[in-house]
């Protein structure tokens, strides 16, 4: 069915839970490394790989570090709160069980709200946020593709088995019509954003550090009661989150409109197609037997010490946004664009180092994007903040001009030094050498007796037919305002 | 508790399957009268709980033990595949997984 005709005649509701990998140096229940890469299962201890008898130990940054999530999402902290198992069997868990948290989650009780591209606020309700470790990795042998169908056996490596994560799991979220797709991926988007200002991940979509499950259910209007949902699981870029949803509510939609029953089940989003296929039912599999973990005593975060890490907390990215706003005087529009060309980081560091705003933005947003474009290249690989600090104040100090300004930035683009470096070497200043100015209106004035006299005549605007002639002498060099006046002062006017 | 504490047949096969265990219609039938005496005699600990006995998951009351967040001793790999049946390029070779795409 078609995503327009789908909304036109139902309600989607979206749920998203969130896993992010906490950048903590070692796992959350032993003190092997955290880290991606090295020789398979060789960042492991016996409690990575579930041997019996080893006793697993909660690493105490890592309650930190899901403290200062759960605050920065507006979350109460529990004052106790305890681990639990969720059973099951996979080979990518040692223990046949995962350590996680169940009925007493670390945080609880927030919301966050979320920029659409076009500035408008959705608030998303979070129901929850809590500890649990990641699975190791499997990579099935013997199939075409690496996918368990044709397999004749799979591989396993712990390495990343009992790193340390984060669940984050929304509330419904209700009335965004058809704008789901948007405010999922958007919603993703800004958690990234929050991540990374808190420091408590590398927060890299691409290398699994954040992966999103997706669910999605339609009603028949926003006053029935919710419908069967699917979740689809791993959705690992925004692009992605943004076409599931899509898909999802096509999807769906076509089935209630030929009288069937969306099933609630697990799927698995692809990207070559957009399309979302079916995983497995959800029924026995699901029956997780959680119990309190036995090895493990109760978390109890100090409240003392909870308003430390509150009072400590950086300023998060929605935040910045609106002060940024204030201090640079850019209207809603610019700051958007901005921020949509992810130019916000090197523009503040511009105006830190002296530019104006209005100077930053201009160069950033401008030519230096258009550069990078032409170039396939990110704006911040063709000039730093410094370079354009430096341009910005040879331009305010008059020494370029807008055109010739825009020939150093390519010079600069090209790695040809510094602002300063590039203006010397390819002789790009504007003409302050009044001799030169002089001797190129002399010889204007001389060339054009008829502008003179019309000049002469108190024509000012004839002074326009003389700067073609003295730009070209001077190369584009010269400084209009000081031209004009040197004619002014010679024709005694 | 009292009243669920008799399990059915049914319920035995399903956690069997969850354990991955298998067992025969015999077993089956015996393991749910066994495990249901269980459950009977556990379930008279619910007569003389009271609602200010809270429950607890630990008998020592202690809370926050934890771990400096500083990396420790870890295995080779040569020691992490030491017990595996089998294993192929420094990771555990395990049967074909079944049952999910």
């Amino acid at each position: 069915m078609k995503y327009e005709d789908a909304i036109a005649k139902y309600d989607p509701v979206i749920g998203i839970e969130v896993h992010v990998e906490l950048g903590t140096a070692t796992k959350m229940f032993d003190a092997a490394p955290n880290t991606f890469g090295g020789g398979p299962n060789t960042n492991v201890t016996p409690v990575s790989l579930g041997l019996p008898g080893a006793l697993p130990a909660v690493n105490g940054k890592a309650v930190e570090y899901a403290v200062k999530i759960g605050l920065a999402l507006g979350c109460e902290i529990a004052e106790s709160c305890r681990f639990a198992r969720k059973n099951y069997f996979y080979p990518d868990v040692p223990k046949n069980f995962q350590t996680s948290q169940y009925d007493e989650p670390i945080a609880f009780d927030g919301s966050v709200e979320v920029e659409l591209a076009d500035g408008e606020i959705v608030t998303v309700p979070i129901e929850r946020a809590h500890m649990e470790e990641d699975a190791g990795k499997n990579t099935h042998v013997g199939g075409s593709d690496g996918r368990i169908h044709g397999a004749q056996h799979s591989l396993v490596d712990y390495n990343r088995a009992g790193v340390p994560l984060v669940e984050i799991v929304t509330h419904p979220i209700v009335g965004t019509g058809e704008r789901a797709p948007e405010v999922a991926s958007a919603y993703v988007r800004t958690l990234r954003d929050i991540f990374k200002a808190l420091d408590v991940s590398e927060a890299r979509m691409e290398q699994g550090n954040v992966r999103a499950d997706i669910n999605v259910s339609l009603r028949t209007s926003p006053e029935a009661p919710l419908g069967t949902r699917t979740e689809t699981k791993n959705v690992n870029s925004f692009r992605s989150i943004e076409r599931a949803v899509r898909f999802e509510i096509s999807r769906q939609a076509a089935i209630l409109e030929a009288g069937g029953s969306v099933l609630q089940e697990t799927r698995h989003f692809h990207e070559d197609t957009g399309e979302t296929s079916s995983g497995r039912v959800k029924s026995d599999a699901d029956d997780y037997r959680y119990f309190p973990e036995p090895d493990l005593v109760p978390v109890e975060p100090a409240r003392a010490w909870v308003e430390e890490i509150r009072s400590t907390l950086p300023e998060l990215p929605a935040q910045r946004r609106r002060r940024l706003l204030g201090e640079w005087g850019f209207s809603e529009l610019e700051m958007r664009d901005v921020i949509n060309a992810g130019l916000l980081d090197p523009i503040e560091e511009t105006v830190t180092l002296g530019a104006s705003p209005a100077a930053a933005r201009k160069w950033w947003t401008g030519e230096i994007a258009r550069l990078a474009k032409q170039d396939e290249a990110e704006p911040t690989q063709l000039a730093t903040p410094a370079q354009v600090a430096e341009l910005a104040g040879l331009v305010e100090a008059g020494k370029l001009n807008d055109k010739l300004a825009r020939k150093v930035l390519a010079g600069v683009a090209a790695g040809e030094g510094s602002p300063s470096d590039v203006m010397s070497a390819r002789g790009l200043e504007i003409v302050e050498d009044t001799g030169a100015l002089e001797a190129a209106v002399d010889q204007a004035l001389a060339d054009n007796p008829d502008v003179v006299e019309k000049i002469k005549g108190g024509k000012m605007q004839a002074i326009g037919a003389l700067m073609g002639p003295i730009m070209k002498a001077t190369r584009g060099q010269a400084d209009a305002g000081k031209a004009r006046e040197m004619i002014m002062a010679k024709i005694g006017g | 508790m009292s009243e669920k504490s008799a399990l059915t047949s049914a319920e035995v096969a399903h956690l069997a399957d969850l354990a991955r265990i298998a067992i025969s219609e015999e077993e089956l039938a015996r393991t749910a009268g066994d495990l249901s005496s269980i459950l009977a005699n556990v379930a008279r600990v619910a007569e003389v709980a009271t609602d200010e006995v809270p429950a607890t998951s630990h008998p020592i009351p202690l809370s926050n033990v934890m771990r400096e967040d500083v990396v420790g001793e870890t295995l080779t790999n040569e020691q992490a595949l030491s017990g595996a049946p089998q294993s192929e390029d420094a990771k555990f070779l395990v049967p074909q997984i079944l049952g999910e795409d």
